[in-house]
């Protein structure tokens, strides 16, 4: 018997366009491009010059602060190119890919030989660092601290979000080395967060690790929720965080002896024609999943990640390391929608009771009105305003946190405050609900992720 | 076909507005504008929630207004119906509500006039977008006033209230005291003599020149609770304009004298049934405000001195005066509420426990529930604080447990 917790706060956003549980094909651009922008907190040196030969595993750049950590090539391949803009800031690193991929040696290294430290500076330097994220401030971990346990969440309740029992099929040998790995780098626990009520759920058979289940509406498969009910963060704690898939990454190094960041995402979002799932690697052009599988007509929003908390990009882009999901909507620039404030909006979905949202989604309406299909747009339908409204953002956030209190410490800059209630816990996408729901429009993220490294500069 | 004219007309003469425009410096008048018309095209930025609820300051602010809609077509009703009871006229329904809307239209026009003339100017010095927070102050000013207020007083309150309770501390959602509340709270102090006694709650002259007549001999125009605050006995004996009798269920549907929105308990319930299944008010803060009024009401019914507001039963406390409106339209305004949880059930109960104990214990304020709610707006941070404190707290002796 495993533990479980359940919430019912939270929200369940209903949007069209999840993909079909199928891989459509491997999709990897001839020419893919590290960007150091997506690595949030790195400092970037790029040890490679234009004309140089790449193998996949070849550090591109380093950080500055921890010049041990490296990022390196998804692709064996030529350096194309090292942009920069304006003031020398780094935009991206491109590469052109061979056609058969040719692997660095990293000598293959036996888990059960190596010690926590071997295993981190192996890590480290072929360049899977960077999927390790730690709580506070959501940033790639510190290597220089030891965590007080690990967290994977085995499941993502955002909005279309990939299924992982699906992606993950065949590969769980992989995922438990990775288990294995991180186990040796906590004196703590490493946790799994598992979805209840999924039947015959792989993760539920993994071994080593804390198997906590959970019930309810996102944000409950966010991996911060779970730090928050399990083992929650205190003043000078540190417990790291890594996705699913890229556990497959350290799995696969230790049982293969290579870098192989081959990883699968799910295209999804009301305005794809054929929501379905790819086989990539990080730094692919987003360009090729799109082409011919989106509806014409309308300005597009591209979206790395999910539609709550992910990136915008343009079409010219290219996919950020940390994405499972990309995310097509309408963007909304061409809709003149008159008295919006006043009219019933039968076709938008609200978490209020001022809209037949609520109604309409009872099982009598239903039937007589069928499925309403919601229609969503990126714009923020509203004007930005002062907090008013109170006990929105606490009934979609499952944490012991006062949010609002939170988020006016972080507007006003007060470190102190921003410690005494709960800054060291709280990511940006932990916060995503609260952007939506929120009456005044607040961008929240941006403000969570601000005040985080605010923190960090002051305090570390 | 003519949503696209207004559209095209808009985007015409935008350009005059902007920056270099003839009519710059009406930018933020033709911002509010635009933005009432059409849902603004902003979109999300590029890091963040790309989608958004529909739900905004304009439909939040509009439901309220809606939910107070019932109170005052009922307190036109019972103006027009007050009139021509005192001035001895049978008149039908349609007349009495005639004049009902004269004599209460010029003070929302005033009400509205002043206050978001001055939020229009505060917008355009700031340099910000129109906010919507007067909307429903504006409307419910008219209705927590005496009718027969003197209209430029009604002006200088609201300016008053608009510039000294909401602007100086930074518009809507910065303000600490109900901006309504302060209007009435600024005619009551400021024009004492003007805004008791027994000649201000029934318009015995004319509305716009329409309705008039002579007040017949028996008529008194003091409110149930005025009667009770300046009762010569310790009994708790209330009458009408003409000496009839009054009790709960004449408090209850509201044909009597009081302030324009609040005799009517049947109205202002339509307007909390509104607010509760909308979820725009707390139903925390609405409940708890009564369930302190009664409580307090019982206990001076048990315990308290021998004075006729004393004796006054409980239950009548919570449907004659102002008690039933303040509670679901005052109390559960957002801004100066407490805004947590746990903070909302003391603040209620605390607000009916003054408002009471104010109408009992000081004649001079035969309706407390006015004061009641300003102080409690001073003291909502307060509660709130400790509601937080107790969270923080909680992740401190986490944090010691977790080194040990």
């Amino acid at each position: 018997m495993t533990n479980v917790i359940k919430t019912t706060k939270g929200l369940d956003i209903p949007i069209d366009g999840a993909a079909q549980k199928m891989i459509e094909r491997t999709v990897i651009s001839d020419i893919v491009a590290l960007v150091p922008d997506y690595y949030h907190g790195i400092i970037p040196k790029v040890l490679v010059r234009a004309g140089d030969r790449v193998k996949a595993g070849t550090p591109v750049f380093h950080d500055k602060i921890h010049e041990n950590l490296n990022i390196v090539s998804p692709v064996s391949g030529k350096v194309l190119a090292v942009n920069r803009g304006e003031k020398r800031k780094l935009i991206n690193i491109t590469i052109e890919r061979d056609v058969v991929n040719e692997y660095e040696n990293f000598g293959h290294p036996s888990l059960e030989s190596l010690s926590g430290e071997e295993i981190k500076s192996a890590l480290l330097k072929a360049g899977i660092w960077p999927y390790i994220k730690q709580r506070p401030y959501d940033v790639i971990a510190n290597p220089n601290k030891t965590p007080k346990s690990i967290f994977i969440s085995s499941f993502d309740t955002a909005p279309l979000a990939p299924d992982y029992n699906f992606i993950l099929k065949g590969q769980f040998a992989d995922f438990q080395t990775g288990i294995d790995a991180l186990a040796k780098l906590t004196p703590g626990k490493v946790h799994l967060g598992v979805k209840a009520n999924v039947p015959s759920n792989e993760f539920l058979k993994v071994k080593n690790v804390e198997i906590t289940e959970y019930e309810g509406p996102h944000p409950i498969g966010n991996v911060g929720i779970q730090i928050n009910h399990v083992d929650p963060i205190n003043k000078g704690e540190v417990v790291w965080t890594v996705n699913v898939q890229d556990m497959l990454y350290i799995g696969r190094f230790f049982n293969k002896g290579i870098i192989d960041l081959k990883k699968i995402i799910a295209l999804t979002g009301p305005e794809v024609i054929e929501p379905k799932y790819y086989t990539t690697l990080p730094g692919t052009a987003v360009a090729p999943f799109i082409n011919g599988n989106v509806h014409k007509g309308i300005p597009l929003r591209y979206i790395l990640g999910n539609v709550i908390s992910g990136i915008k990009v343009d079409i010219n882009d290219f996919i950020d390391p940390y994405a499972s999901q990309i995310f097509v909507i309408d963007e909304g620039t061409e809709i003149h929608e008159f008295l919006g404030w006043a009219m019933p909006r039968l076709n938008k979905f609200s978490a209020t009771k001022l809209f037949f949202t609520p109604l309409l989604q009872k099982k009598f309406f239903k039937k007589i009105f069928g499925d309403i299909k919601f229609s969503y747009d990126a714009r923020i339908l509203g004007g930005r305003r002062a907090i008013i409204m109170s006990n929105e953002y606490d009934r979609v956030l499952p944490m012991d946190i006062l949010p609002e209190y939170l988020f006016k410490a972080m507007i006003t800059g007060n470190i102190d405050k921003m410690e005494a209630l709960g800054g060291y816990e709280i990511a940006p996408e932990d916060v995503a609900l609260c952007e939506f729901v929120c009456t005044s429009k607040l961008p929240l993220q941006l403000i969570v992720r601000e005040a985080l490294d605010m923190m960090k500069k002051e305090l570390e | 076909m003519d949503m696209n004219a207004l559209r095209n007309f808009m985007d015409k003469i935008k350009p005059y507005f902007e920056k270099g425009g003839k009519l710059e410096k009406l930018h933020s008048v033709y911002d509010g504008f635009e933005t009432f018309l059409f849902v603004p095209t902003t979109t999300a930025p590029k890091y963040g929630s790309h989608i958004h609820d529909p739900v905004d300051t304009k439909r939040t602010m509009s439901t309220v207004i809606v939910a107070l809609v019932p109170a005052l077509l009922f307190g036109m009703y019972n103006v027009g119906y007050q009139h021509y009871l005192a001035i001895g006229q049978d008149v039908n329904f349609w007349t009495e509500f005639l004049f009902g809307f004269l004599a209460v239209l010029p003070y929302i026009v005033v009400s509205y006039a002043v206050g978001l003339g001055i939020e229009f100017i505060g917008a355009q010095i700031k340099g910000e977008e129109i906010q919507e927070g007067f909307l429903v102050t504006g409307f419910l000013i008219p209705l927590i006033i005496p009718i027969n207020t003197p209209l430029w007083m009604v002006a200088v309150a609201t300016a008053f209230a608009v510039i000294f309770a909401k602007e100086v501390f930074g518009g809507t959602g910065m303000n600490i005291f109900n901006v309504a509340l302060v209007a009435r709270a600024f005619l009551f102090f400021g024009y004492p003599t003007h805004m008791s006694g027994d000649s201000v709650w029934i318009r015995t002259g004319t509305a716009l020149g329409f309705g008039g007549g002579n007040v017949v001999d028996a008529f008194s125009g003091a409110t149930p609770l005025g009667q009770i605050a300046t009762a010569s006995t310790s009994v708790p004996h209330i009458t009408d304009t003409f000496g009839h009798s009054l009790g709960f269920w004449d408090g209850f549907v509201g044909l009597i004298p009081g302030s324009v929105g609040e005799t009517s308990i049947i109205a202002i319930m339509l307007g909390a049934f509104v607010l509760l299944i909308t979820e725009v008010a707390s139903w925390k803060t609405m409940l708890s405000v009564f369930f302190g009024g009664a409580l307090m009401g019982i206990v001076f019914n048990l315990f308290g001195p021998d004075t006729a507001a004393a004796h006054f039963p409980w239950y009548n406390h919570l449907v004659f005066g102002g008690f039933a409106f303040g509670a679901v339209f005052m109390a559960t305004d957002p801004v100066t509420s407490a805004r947590t949880e746990k903070g909302k059930w003391i603040y209620g109960l605390l607000i009916g426990c003054l408002a009471i104990i104010i109408r009992v214990l000081n004649p001079g304020y035969a309706e407390g529930m006015m004061l009641a709610i300003l102080l409690m707006n001073i003291f909502a941070p307060l509660i709130d604080f400790y509601v937080v404190d107790a969270n923080v707290k909680k992740r401190i002796s986490r944090a010691q447990k977790s080194i040990q």
